[in-house]
């Protein structure tokens, strides 16, 4: 579908709920396209292609709330029916007055920067050099070592578009592109068989890394031979900025407007308190160029900020929809994260590793969880144990377990090796005092 | 390879707080409703055998070894209260053809979700190109593979008005808040789905299926003091309508109400390796995680599984039978016919100690040159099959409840938990444990929650030293997610007792 098909059968749809009972309406026509390839002992392993279609509609009859998503667009009879069936049965539910469309006078009217988001290149790549390219990764590393069981590689792309409307004036639309090439490789040492995966992935084709995929997931798992636990004991724990992510979504969920009005957050009623290290200053920036969260406007279409979550260990900011703003009686900020990135400090990873006595650098999680209410955490890990500023040995099958604000309490240093290619930009990050479990 | 109790409501919340149904808000164009006849399926998808037959030479015609079509139609509706009142609905349809060509070992797949005949030979071509010898498929047979009954249902979700939804998704509320005055706010939600399936391969294969599932559940958060604290309990089956009674309601109110109470009093065990018991029911997380992922037959045929090469050695004490069993009435993880036309088994997959069975697909099936297991799932059309559990549960065993604790001087008992994983190669598991207890000198003492426990398959299969005879299937909304993709399953185990793993925990 075309953007401007978009429009027209996302206003088409509008028209038609606001003809049949509904008050308010927002209309939401998704497209996309997903290319993937995997290759494993010199052949084809799987070869997927997916174009799919779809249409949200959110309705607000006398103030009762739904939203009907469905991916049968061909027959507007039927589309035309399952919106008329969907306000009617709208009108079984209770009534919510905060069940509104956001403010008009807060949506995105244009102007914003050019975002870079969109390769305009992605449909005229050769299918045959994607091939090529997961034939190249594997590559690198089949039969390069004894100890090797299996290595798949992975070439994917894909493009998605969407279109929204509502009825209180919102018009606007957003394309963007991806690639990614990735490696799995499982090595055997009795009867141990770990296995690592690396990856790469860019918004334009021609920033796509070609190498050096396959040579890394496979060192990661060759280094991974002989982990074991270690006894249990409170240390520092240093994480890969990869990974470092882990660390923060229950922080960011404990900010979500659902969790704070549904008291199910340990972060409730501590807006401009303190509950991190100096150390931790958060910034949701969505304007980014070629950011993997960047946007103009959110779910909604109300119009981005740049805005500081945490400053200096104070909590600056919730993520509010309007809905949940209503119901707190606050301004909305928008409902999710865009890009996040953590103010650096002045140290990569091997300066962070040489400067500890004795901790553990994470550099995989195994499951756990947390308990939104308290901040109460508890998930397996596996590293390395380092000491005198040393790497000694893998470590595996351990847990680390605590609260997240003490935790944040304990943050000692944020690294200076932001992971770009994430939404969420997260150095590698240094914690004290953290209580490991092993033997 | 993740599980996770919680998921259904996560993404249920997060996308629209729940969602509901209409005089049956949505429901199929053509309904066909229950049906036996494969030919009430072909209407309801618009499409003749000839044009079955069609889209499959198409798809053979690169020289792949065998290509199938699955169609779906998946009607789906969810209502959510909050703040005391069903106040947000959603619902879901979701229609097309998956088409898959097998050459060897690999896969070529595509979909379409418009059913006109373009369309779907331009996925079929696509699906094709996995192999290159053109090649002409004639073959013109129908074998209609009658499916088994393992669902029948009373009263079909299509039919059930939103207005007959609304009220016991307000009473499990209102029973909730009357049970304990901490209460101080309810999620509760129902959902319900309606899938039409219709099955052909080049084998000339053809069945069907009609798949009903319905989940009802409430999060639970109660405030003592300055101590929040929240408990999530749900049940999900595939049965109809006639599920919903005052005593469903009854049940999970006062399950939940007095789970949550449990852990105002909680403590944290000692931080290191002690010896655990895990309770009947939800503990059943421990075979899924443990020994379920490594024993599915795609990891072991790329040598990636732990288990790779121990099929028929000793695995677990004798007393040991582990089973998938994707036949169990009205199970949510059950299935008539699995994703690939395969009829849906009993697996045996440890027997007496001894690793038995690995779970299979189509494709594993032929590298290993054993029957299908009918473990061939999908998460939807737009999915290639691959082998994935049903419902996974221990036998019972010679030994008590009492005879278990009674060995354990310091360790923990565990019988909630949220979520679980495991590295299929190191085979390090983990569960997270929503709550249990202490166990100190043989007796049940404090209230433990919020720990991960993490273990290594074999060795915590060995380490299973007593089973008891208290078997129980847990019948929450359990969700497995392998490779992307999440299916329904069950999980379930008697009280066992296993000498050691590693308890997340505090140092002294």
């Amino acid at each position: 579908m075309t953007t401007k098909d978009k429009y027209k059968l996302a206003d088409r749809a509008l028209e038609h709920a606001l003809n049949n009972g509904a008050s308010q309406a927002r209309v939401i026509i998704n497209n996309s396209q997903n290319n993937s390839i995997s290759v494993r002992e010199k052949k084809i392993e799987n070869l997927e292609k997916s174009i799919e279609n779809g249409l949200s509609i959110f309705l607000y009859v006398d103030n009762k709330y739904s939203v009907h998503s469905t991916n049968r667009l061909d027959k507007w009879k039927e589309l035309a029916k399952f919106i008329e069936e969907a306000i009617e049965g709208t009108r079984y539910l209770s009534e919510d007055k905060y069940r509104k469309l956001p403010d008009a006078s807060l949506y995105y009217k244009g102007g914003g920067p050019e975002l870079k988001i969109f390769d305009e290149e992605y449909e005229s790549i050769d299918p045959q050099q994607k091939i090529d390219l997961a034939f190249g990764i594997e590559n690198e590393v089949a039969g390069k070592d004894e100890r090797i069981v299996s290595v798949t590689s992975s070439y994917d792309d894909g493009m998605s578009g969407m279109v929204m409307v509502t009825s209180n004036g919102f018009r606007g639309d957003r394309t963007s592109t991806y690639y990614n090439l990735s490696a799995s490789v499982s090595v055997k040492q009795r009867d141990a068989r770990p296995g690592e995966g690396w990856f790469d992935n860019a918004v334009f084709y021609k920033t796509l890394k070609h190498d050096g995929i396959g040579r890394e997931a496979l060192e990661r798992a060759l280094r991974k031979l002989g982990q074991s636990k270690i006894e249990s004991g409170n240390m520092p724990m240093l994480i890969e900025n990869r990974l470092a992510g882990q660390c923060l979504s229950p922080l960011i969920r404990a900010l979500s407007g659902a969790a704070i009005q549904q008291k199910n957050s340990f972060l409730v009623d501590m807006l401009d308190k303190k509950v991190g290290s100096p150390r931790l200053t958060l910034i949701d920036d969505p304007f980014i160029e070629s950011g993997r969260g960047s946007r103009l406007f959110d779910s909604e279409g109300m119009a981005t900020k740049k805005r500081k979550i945490f400053e200096n260990g104070i909590l600056r900011s919730y993520y509010l929809d309007t809905y949940y703003a209503g119901k707190l009686d606050m301004e909305p900020t928008g409902g999710s994260t865009t890009n996040l990135v953590l103010n650096k400090g002045g140290r990569n990873i091997d300066e962070l590793i040489a400067s500890l006595d004795r901790g553990i650098f994470v550099t995989g999680f195994n499951g756990g969880n947390s308990n939104g209410s308290t901040g109460d955490f508890s998930y397996g890990i596996e590293g390395f144990l380092v000491e005198k500023g040393k790497i000694v040995k893998p470590v595996s099958e351990m847990n680390i377990t605590g609260n997240f604000l003490e935790l944040y309490k304990n943050l000692a240093e944020v690294g200076n090796d932001a992971y770009e290619d994430s939404a969420w930009r997260t150095p590698s990050l240094l914690f004290d005092d953290v209580s490991f479990s092993g033997k | 390879m993740n599980l996770n109790r919680r998921n259904f409501l996560k993404t249920g919340t997060a996308a629209a707080a729940g969602a509901v149904l209409i005089p049956p808000l949505v429901q199929s164009c053509n309904n066909l409703k229950i049906s036996t006849n494969v030919k009430d399926y072909l209407n309801h998808f618009e499409v003749s055998r000839a044009a079955l037959n069609k889209v499959i030479s198409v798809a053979m015609a690169k020289g792949g070894d065998y290509a199938d079509l699955f169609f779906e139609h998946k009607i789906s509706n969810n209502i959510g209260l909050q703040d005391g009142k069903v106040n947000s609905a959603s619902s879901k349809i979701d229609y097309g053809v998956g088409i898959r060509v097998l050459k060897g070992d690999q896969t070529g797949f595509a979909y379409s979700e418009s059913l006109d005949m373009q369309s779907m030979l331009d996925a079929a071509r696509l699906a094709a190109s996995i192999a290159d010898e053109p090649n002409t498929f004639k073959k013109d047979i129908f074998n209609e593979k009658v499916p088994a009954d393992y669902y029948n249902i009373e009263k079909n979700w299509e039919d059930v008005s939103v207005k007959d939804k609304v009220p016991f998704v307000q009473k499990i509320n209102d029973r909730i808040f009357s049970l304990d005055e901490k209460v101080i706010k309810v999620n509760a939600f129902l959902s319900d789905e309606s899938s039409y399936v219709l099955f052909y391969n080049s084998d000339g294969r053809i069945s069907y299926d009609y798949r009903p599932m319905a989940s009802f559940g409430a999060v639970c958060i109660m405030q003592k003091g300055r101590q929040v604290e929240n408990f999530y309990s749900a049940r999900s089956y595939r049965k109809g309508f006639e599920w919903l009674t005052e005593d469903l309601v009854e049940e999970l109110a006062v399950e939940v109400t007095q789970r949550t109470n449990t852990l105002f009093d909680a403590t944290k065990p000692k931080a290191g390796e002690m010896p655990v018991v895990l309770g009947a029911g939800g503990s059943g997380i421990l075979l899924h995680e443990a020994i379920g992922h490594t024993f599915e037959a795609d990891f072991n045929r790329k040598g990636t599984s732990i288990f790779s090469d121990k099929m028929g050695k000793k695995v677990a004490e004798n007393f040991i039978n582990i089973i998938d069993d994707g036949t169990l009435e009205n199970n949510r993880g059950a299935l008539n016919i699995d994703d690939e036309g395969n009829d849906v088994k009993k697996t045996c997959l440890v027997k007496d100690g001894v690793l038995n069975s690995y779970i299979h697909d189509r494709i594993s099936s032929a590298h290993y040159g054993v029957d299908p297991t009918g473990n061939g799932r999908r998460e939807s059309f737009r999915h290639i099959p691959l082998p994935r559990m049903s419902s996974t549960y221990m036998e019972p065993g010679p030994h008590t409840r009492e005879e278990i604790l009674a060995e354990v001087d310091y360790g923990v008992y565990v019988d909630n938990f949220s979520n679980g994983q495991v590295k299929i190669g190191a085979g390090d598991f983990t569960f997270f444990v929503k709550s249990g207890y202490l166990v100190e000198k043989g007796k049940m003492t404090r209230p433990v929650k919020d720990i991960n426990i993490i273990g290594n398959g074999p060795q915590a299969l060995a380490d299973v030293v007593m089973a008891a005879n208290d078997y129980k299937t847990d019948n929450g909304t359990w969700v497995c997610g392998k490779g992307g993709q999440s299916v329904p399953v069950t999980m379930g185990l008697p009280t066992v007792l296993v000498k050691g793993l590693t308890v997340g925990g505090l140092n002294a």
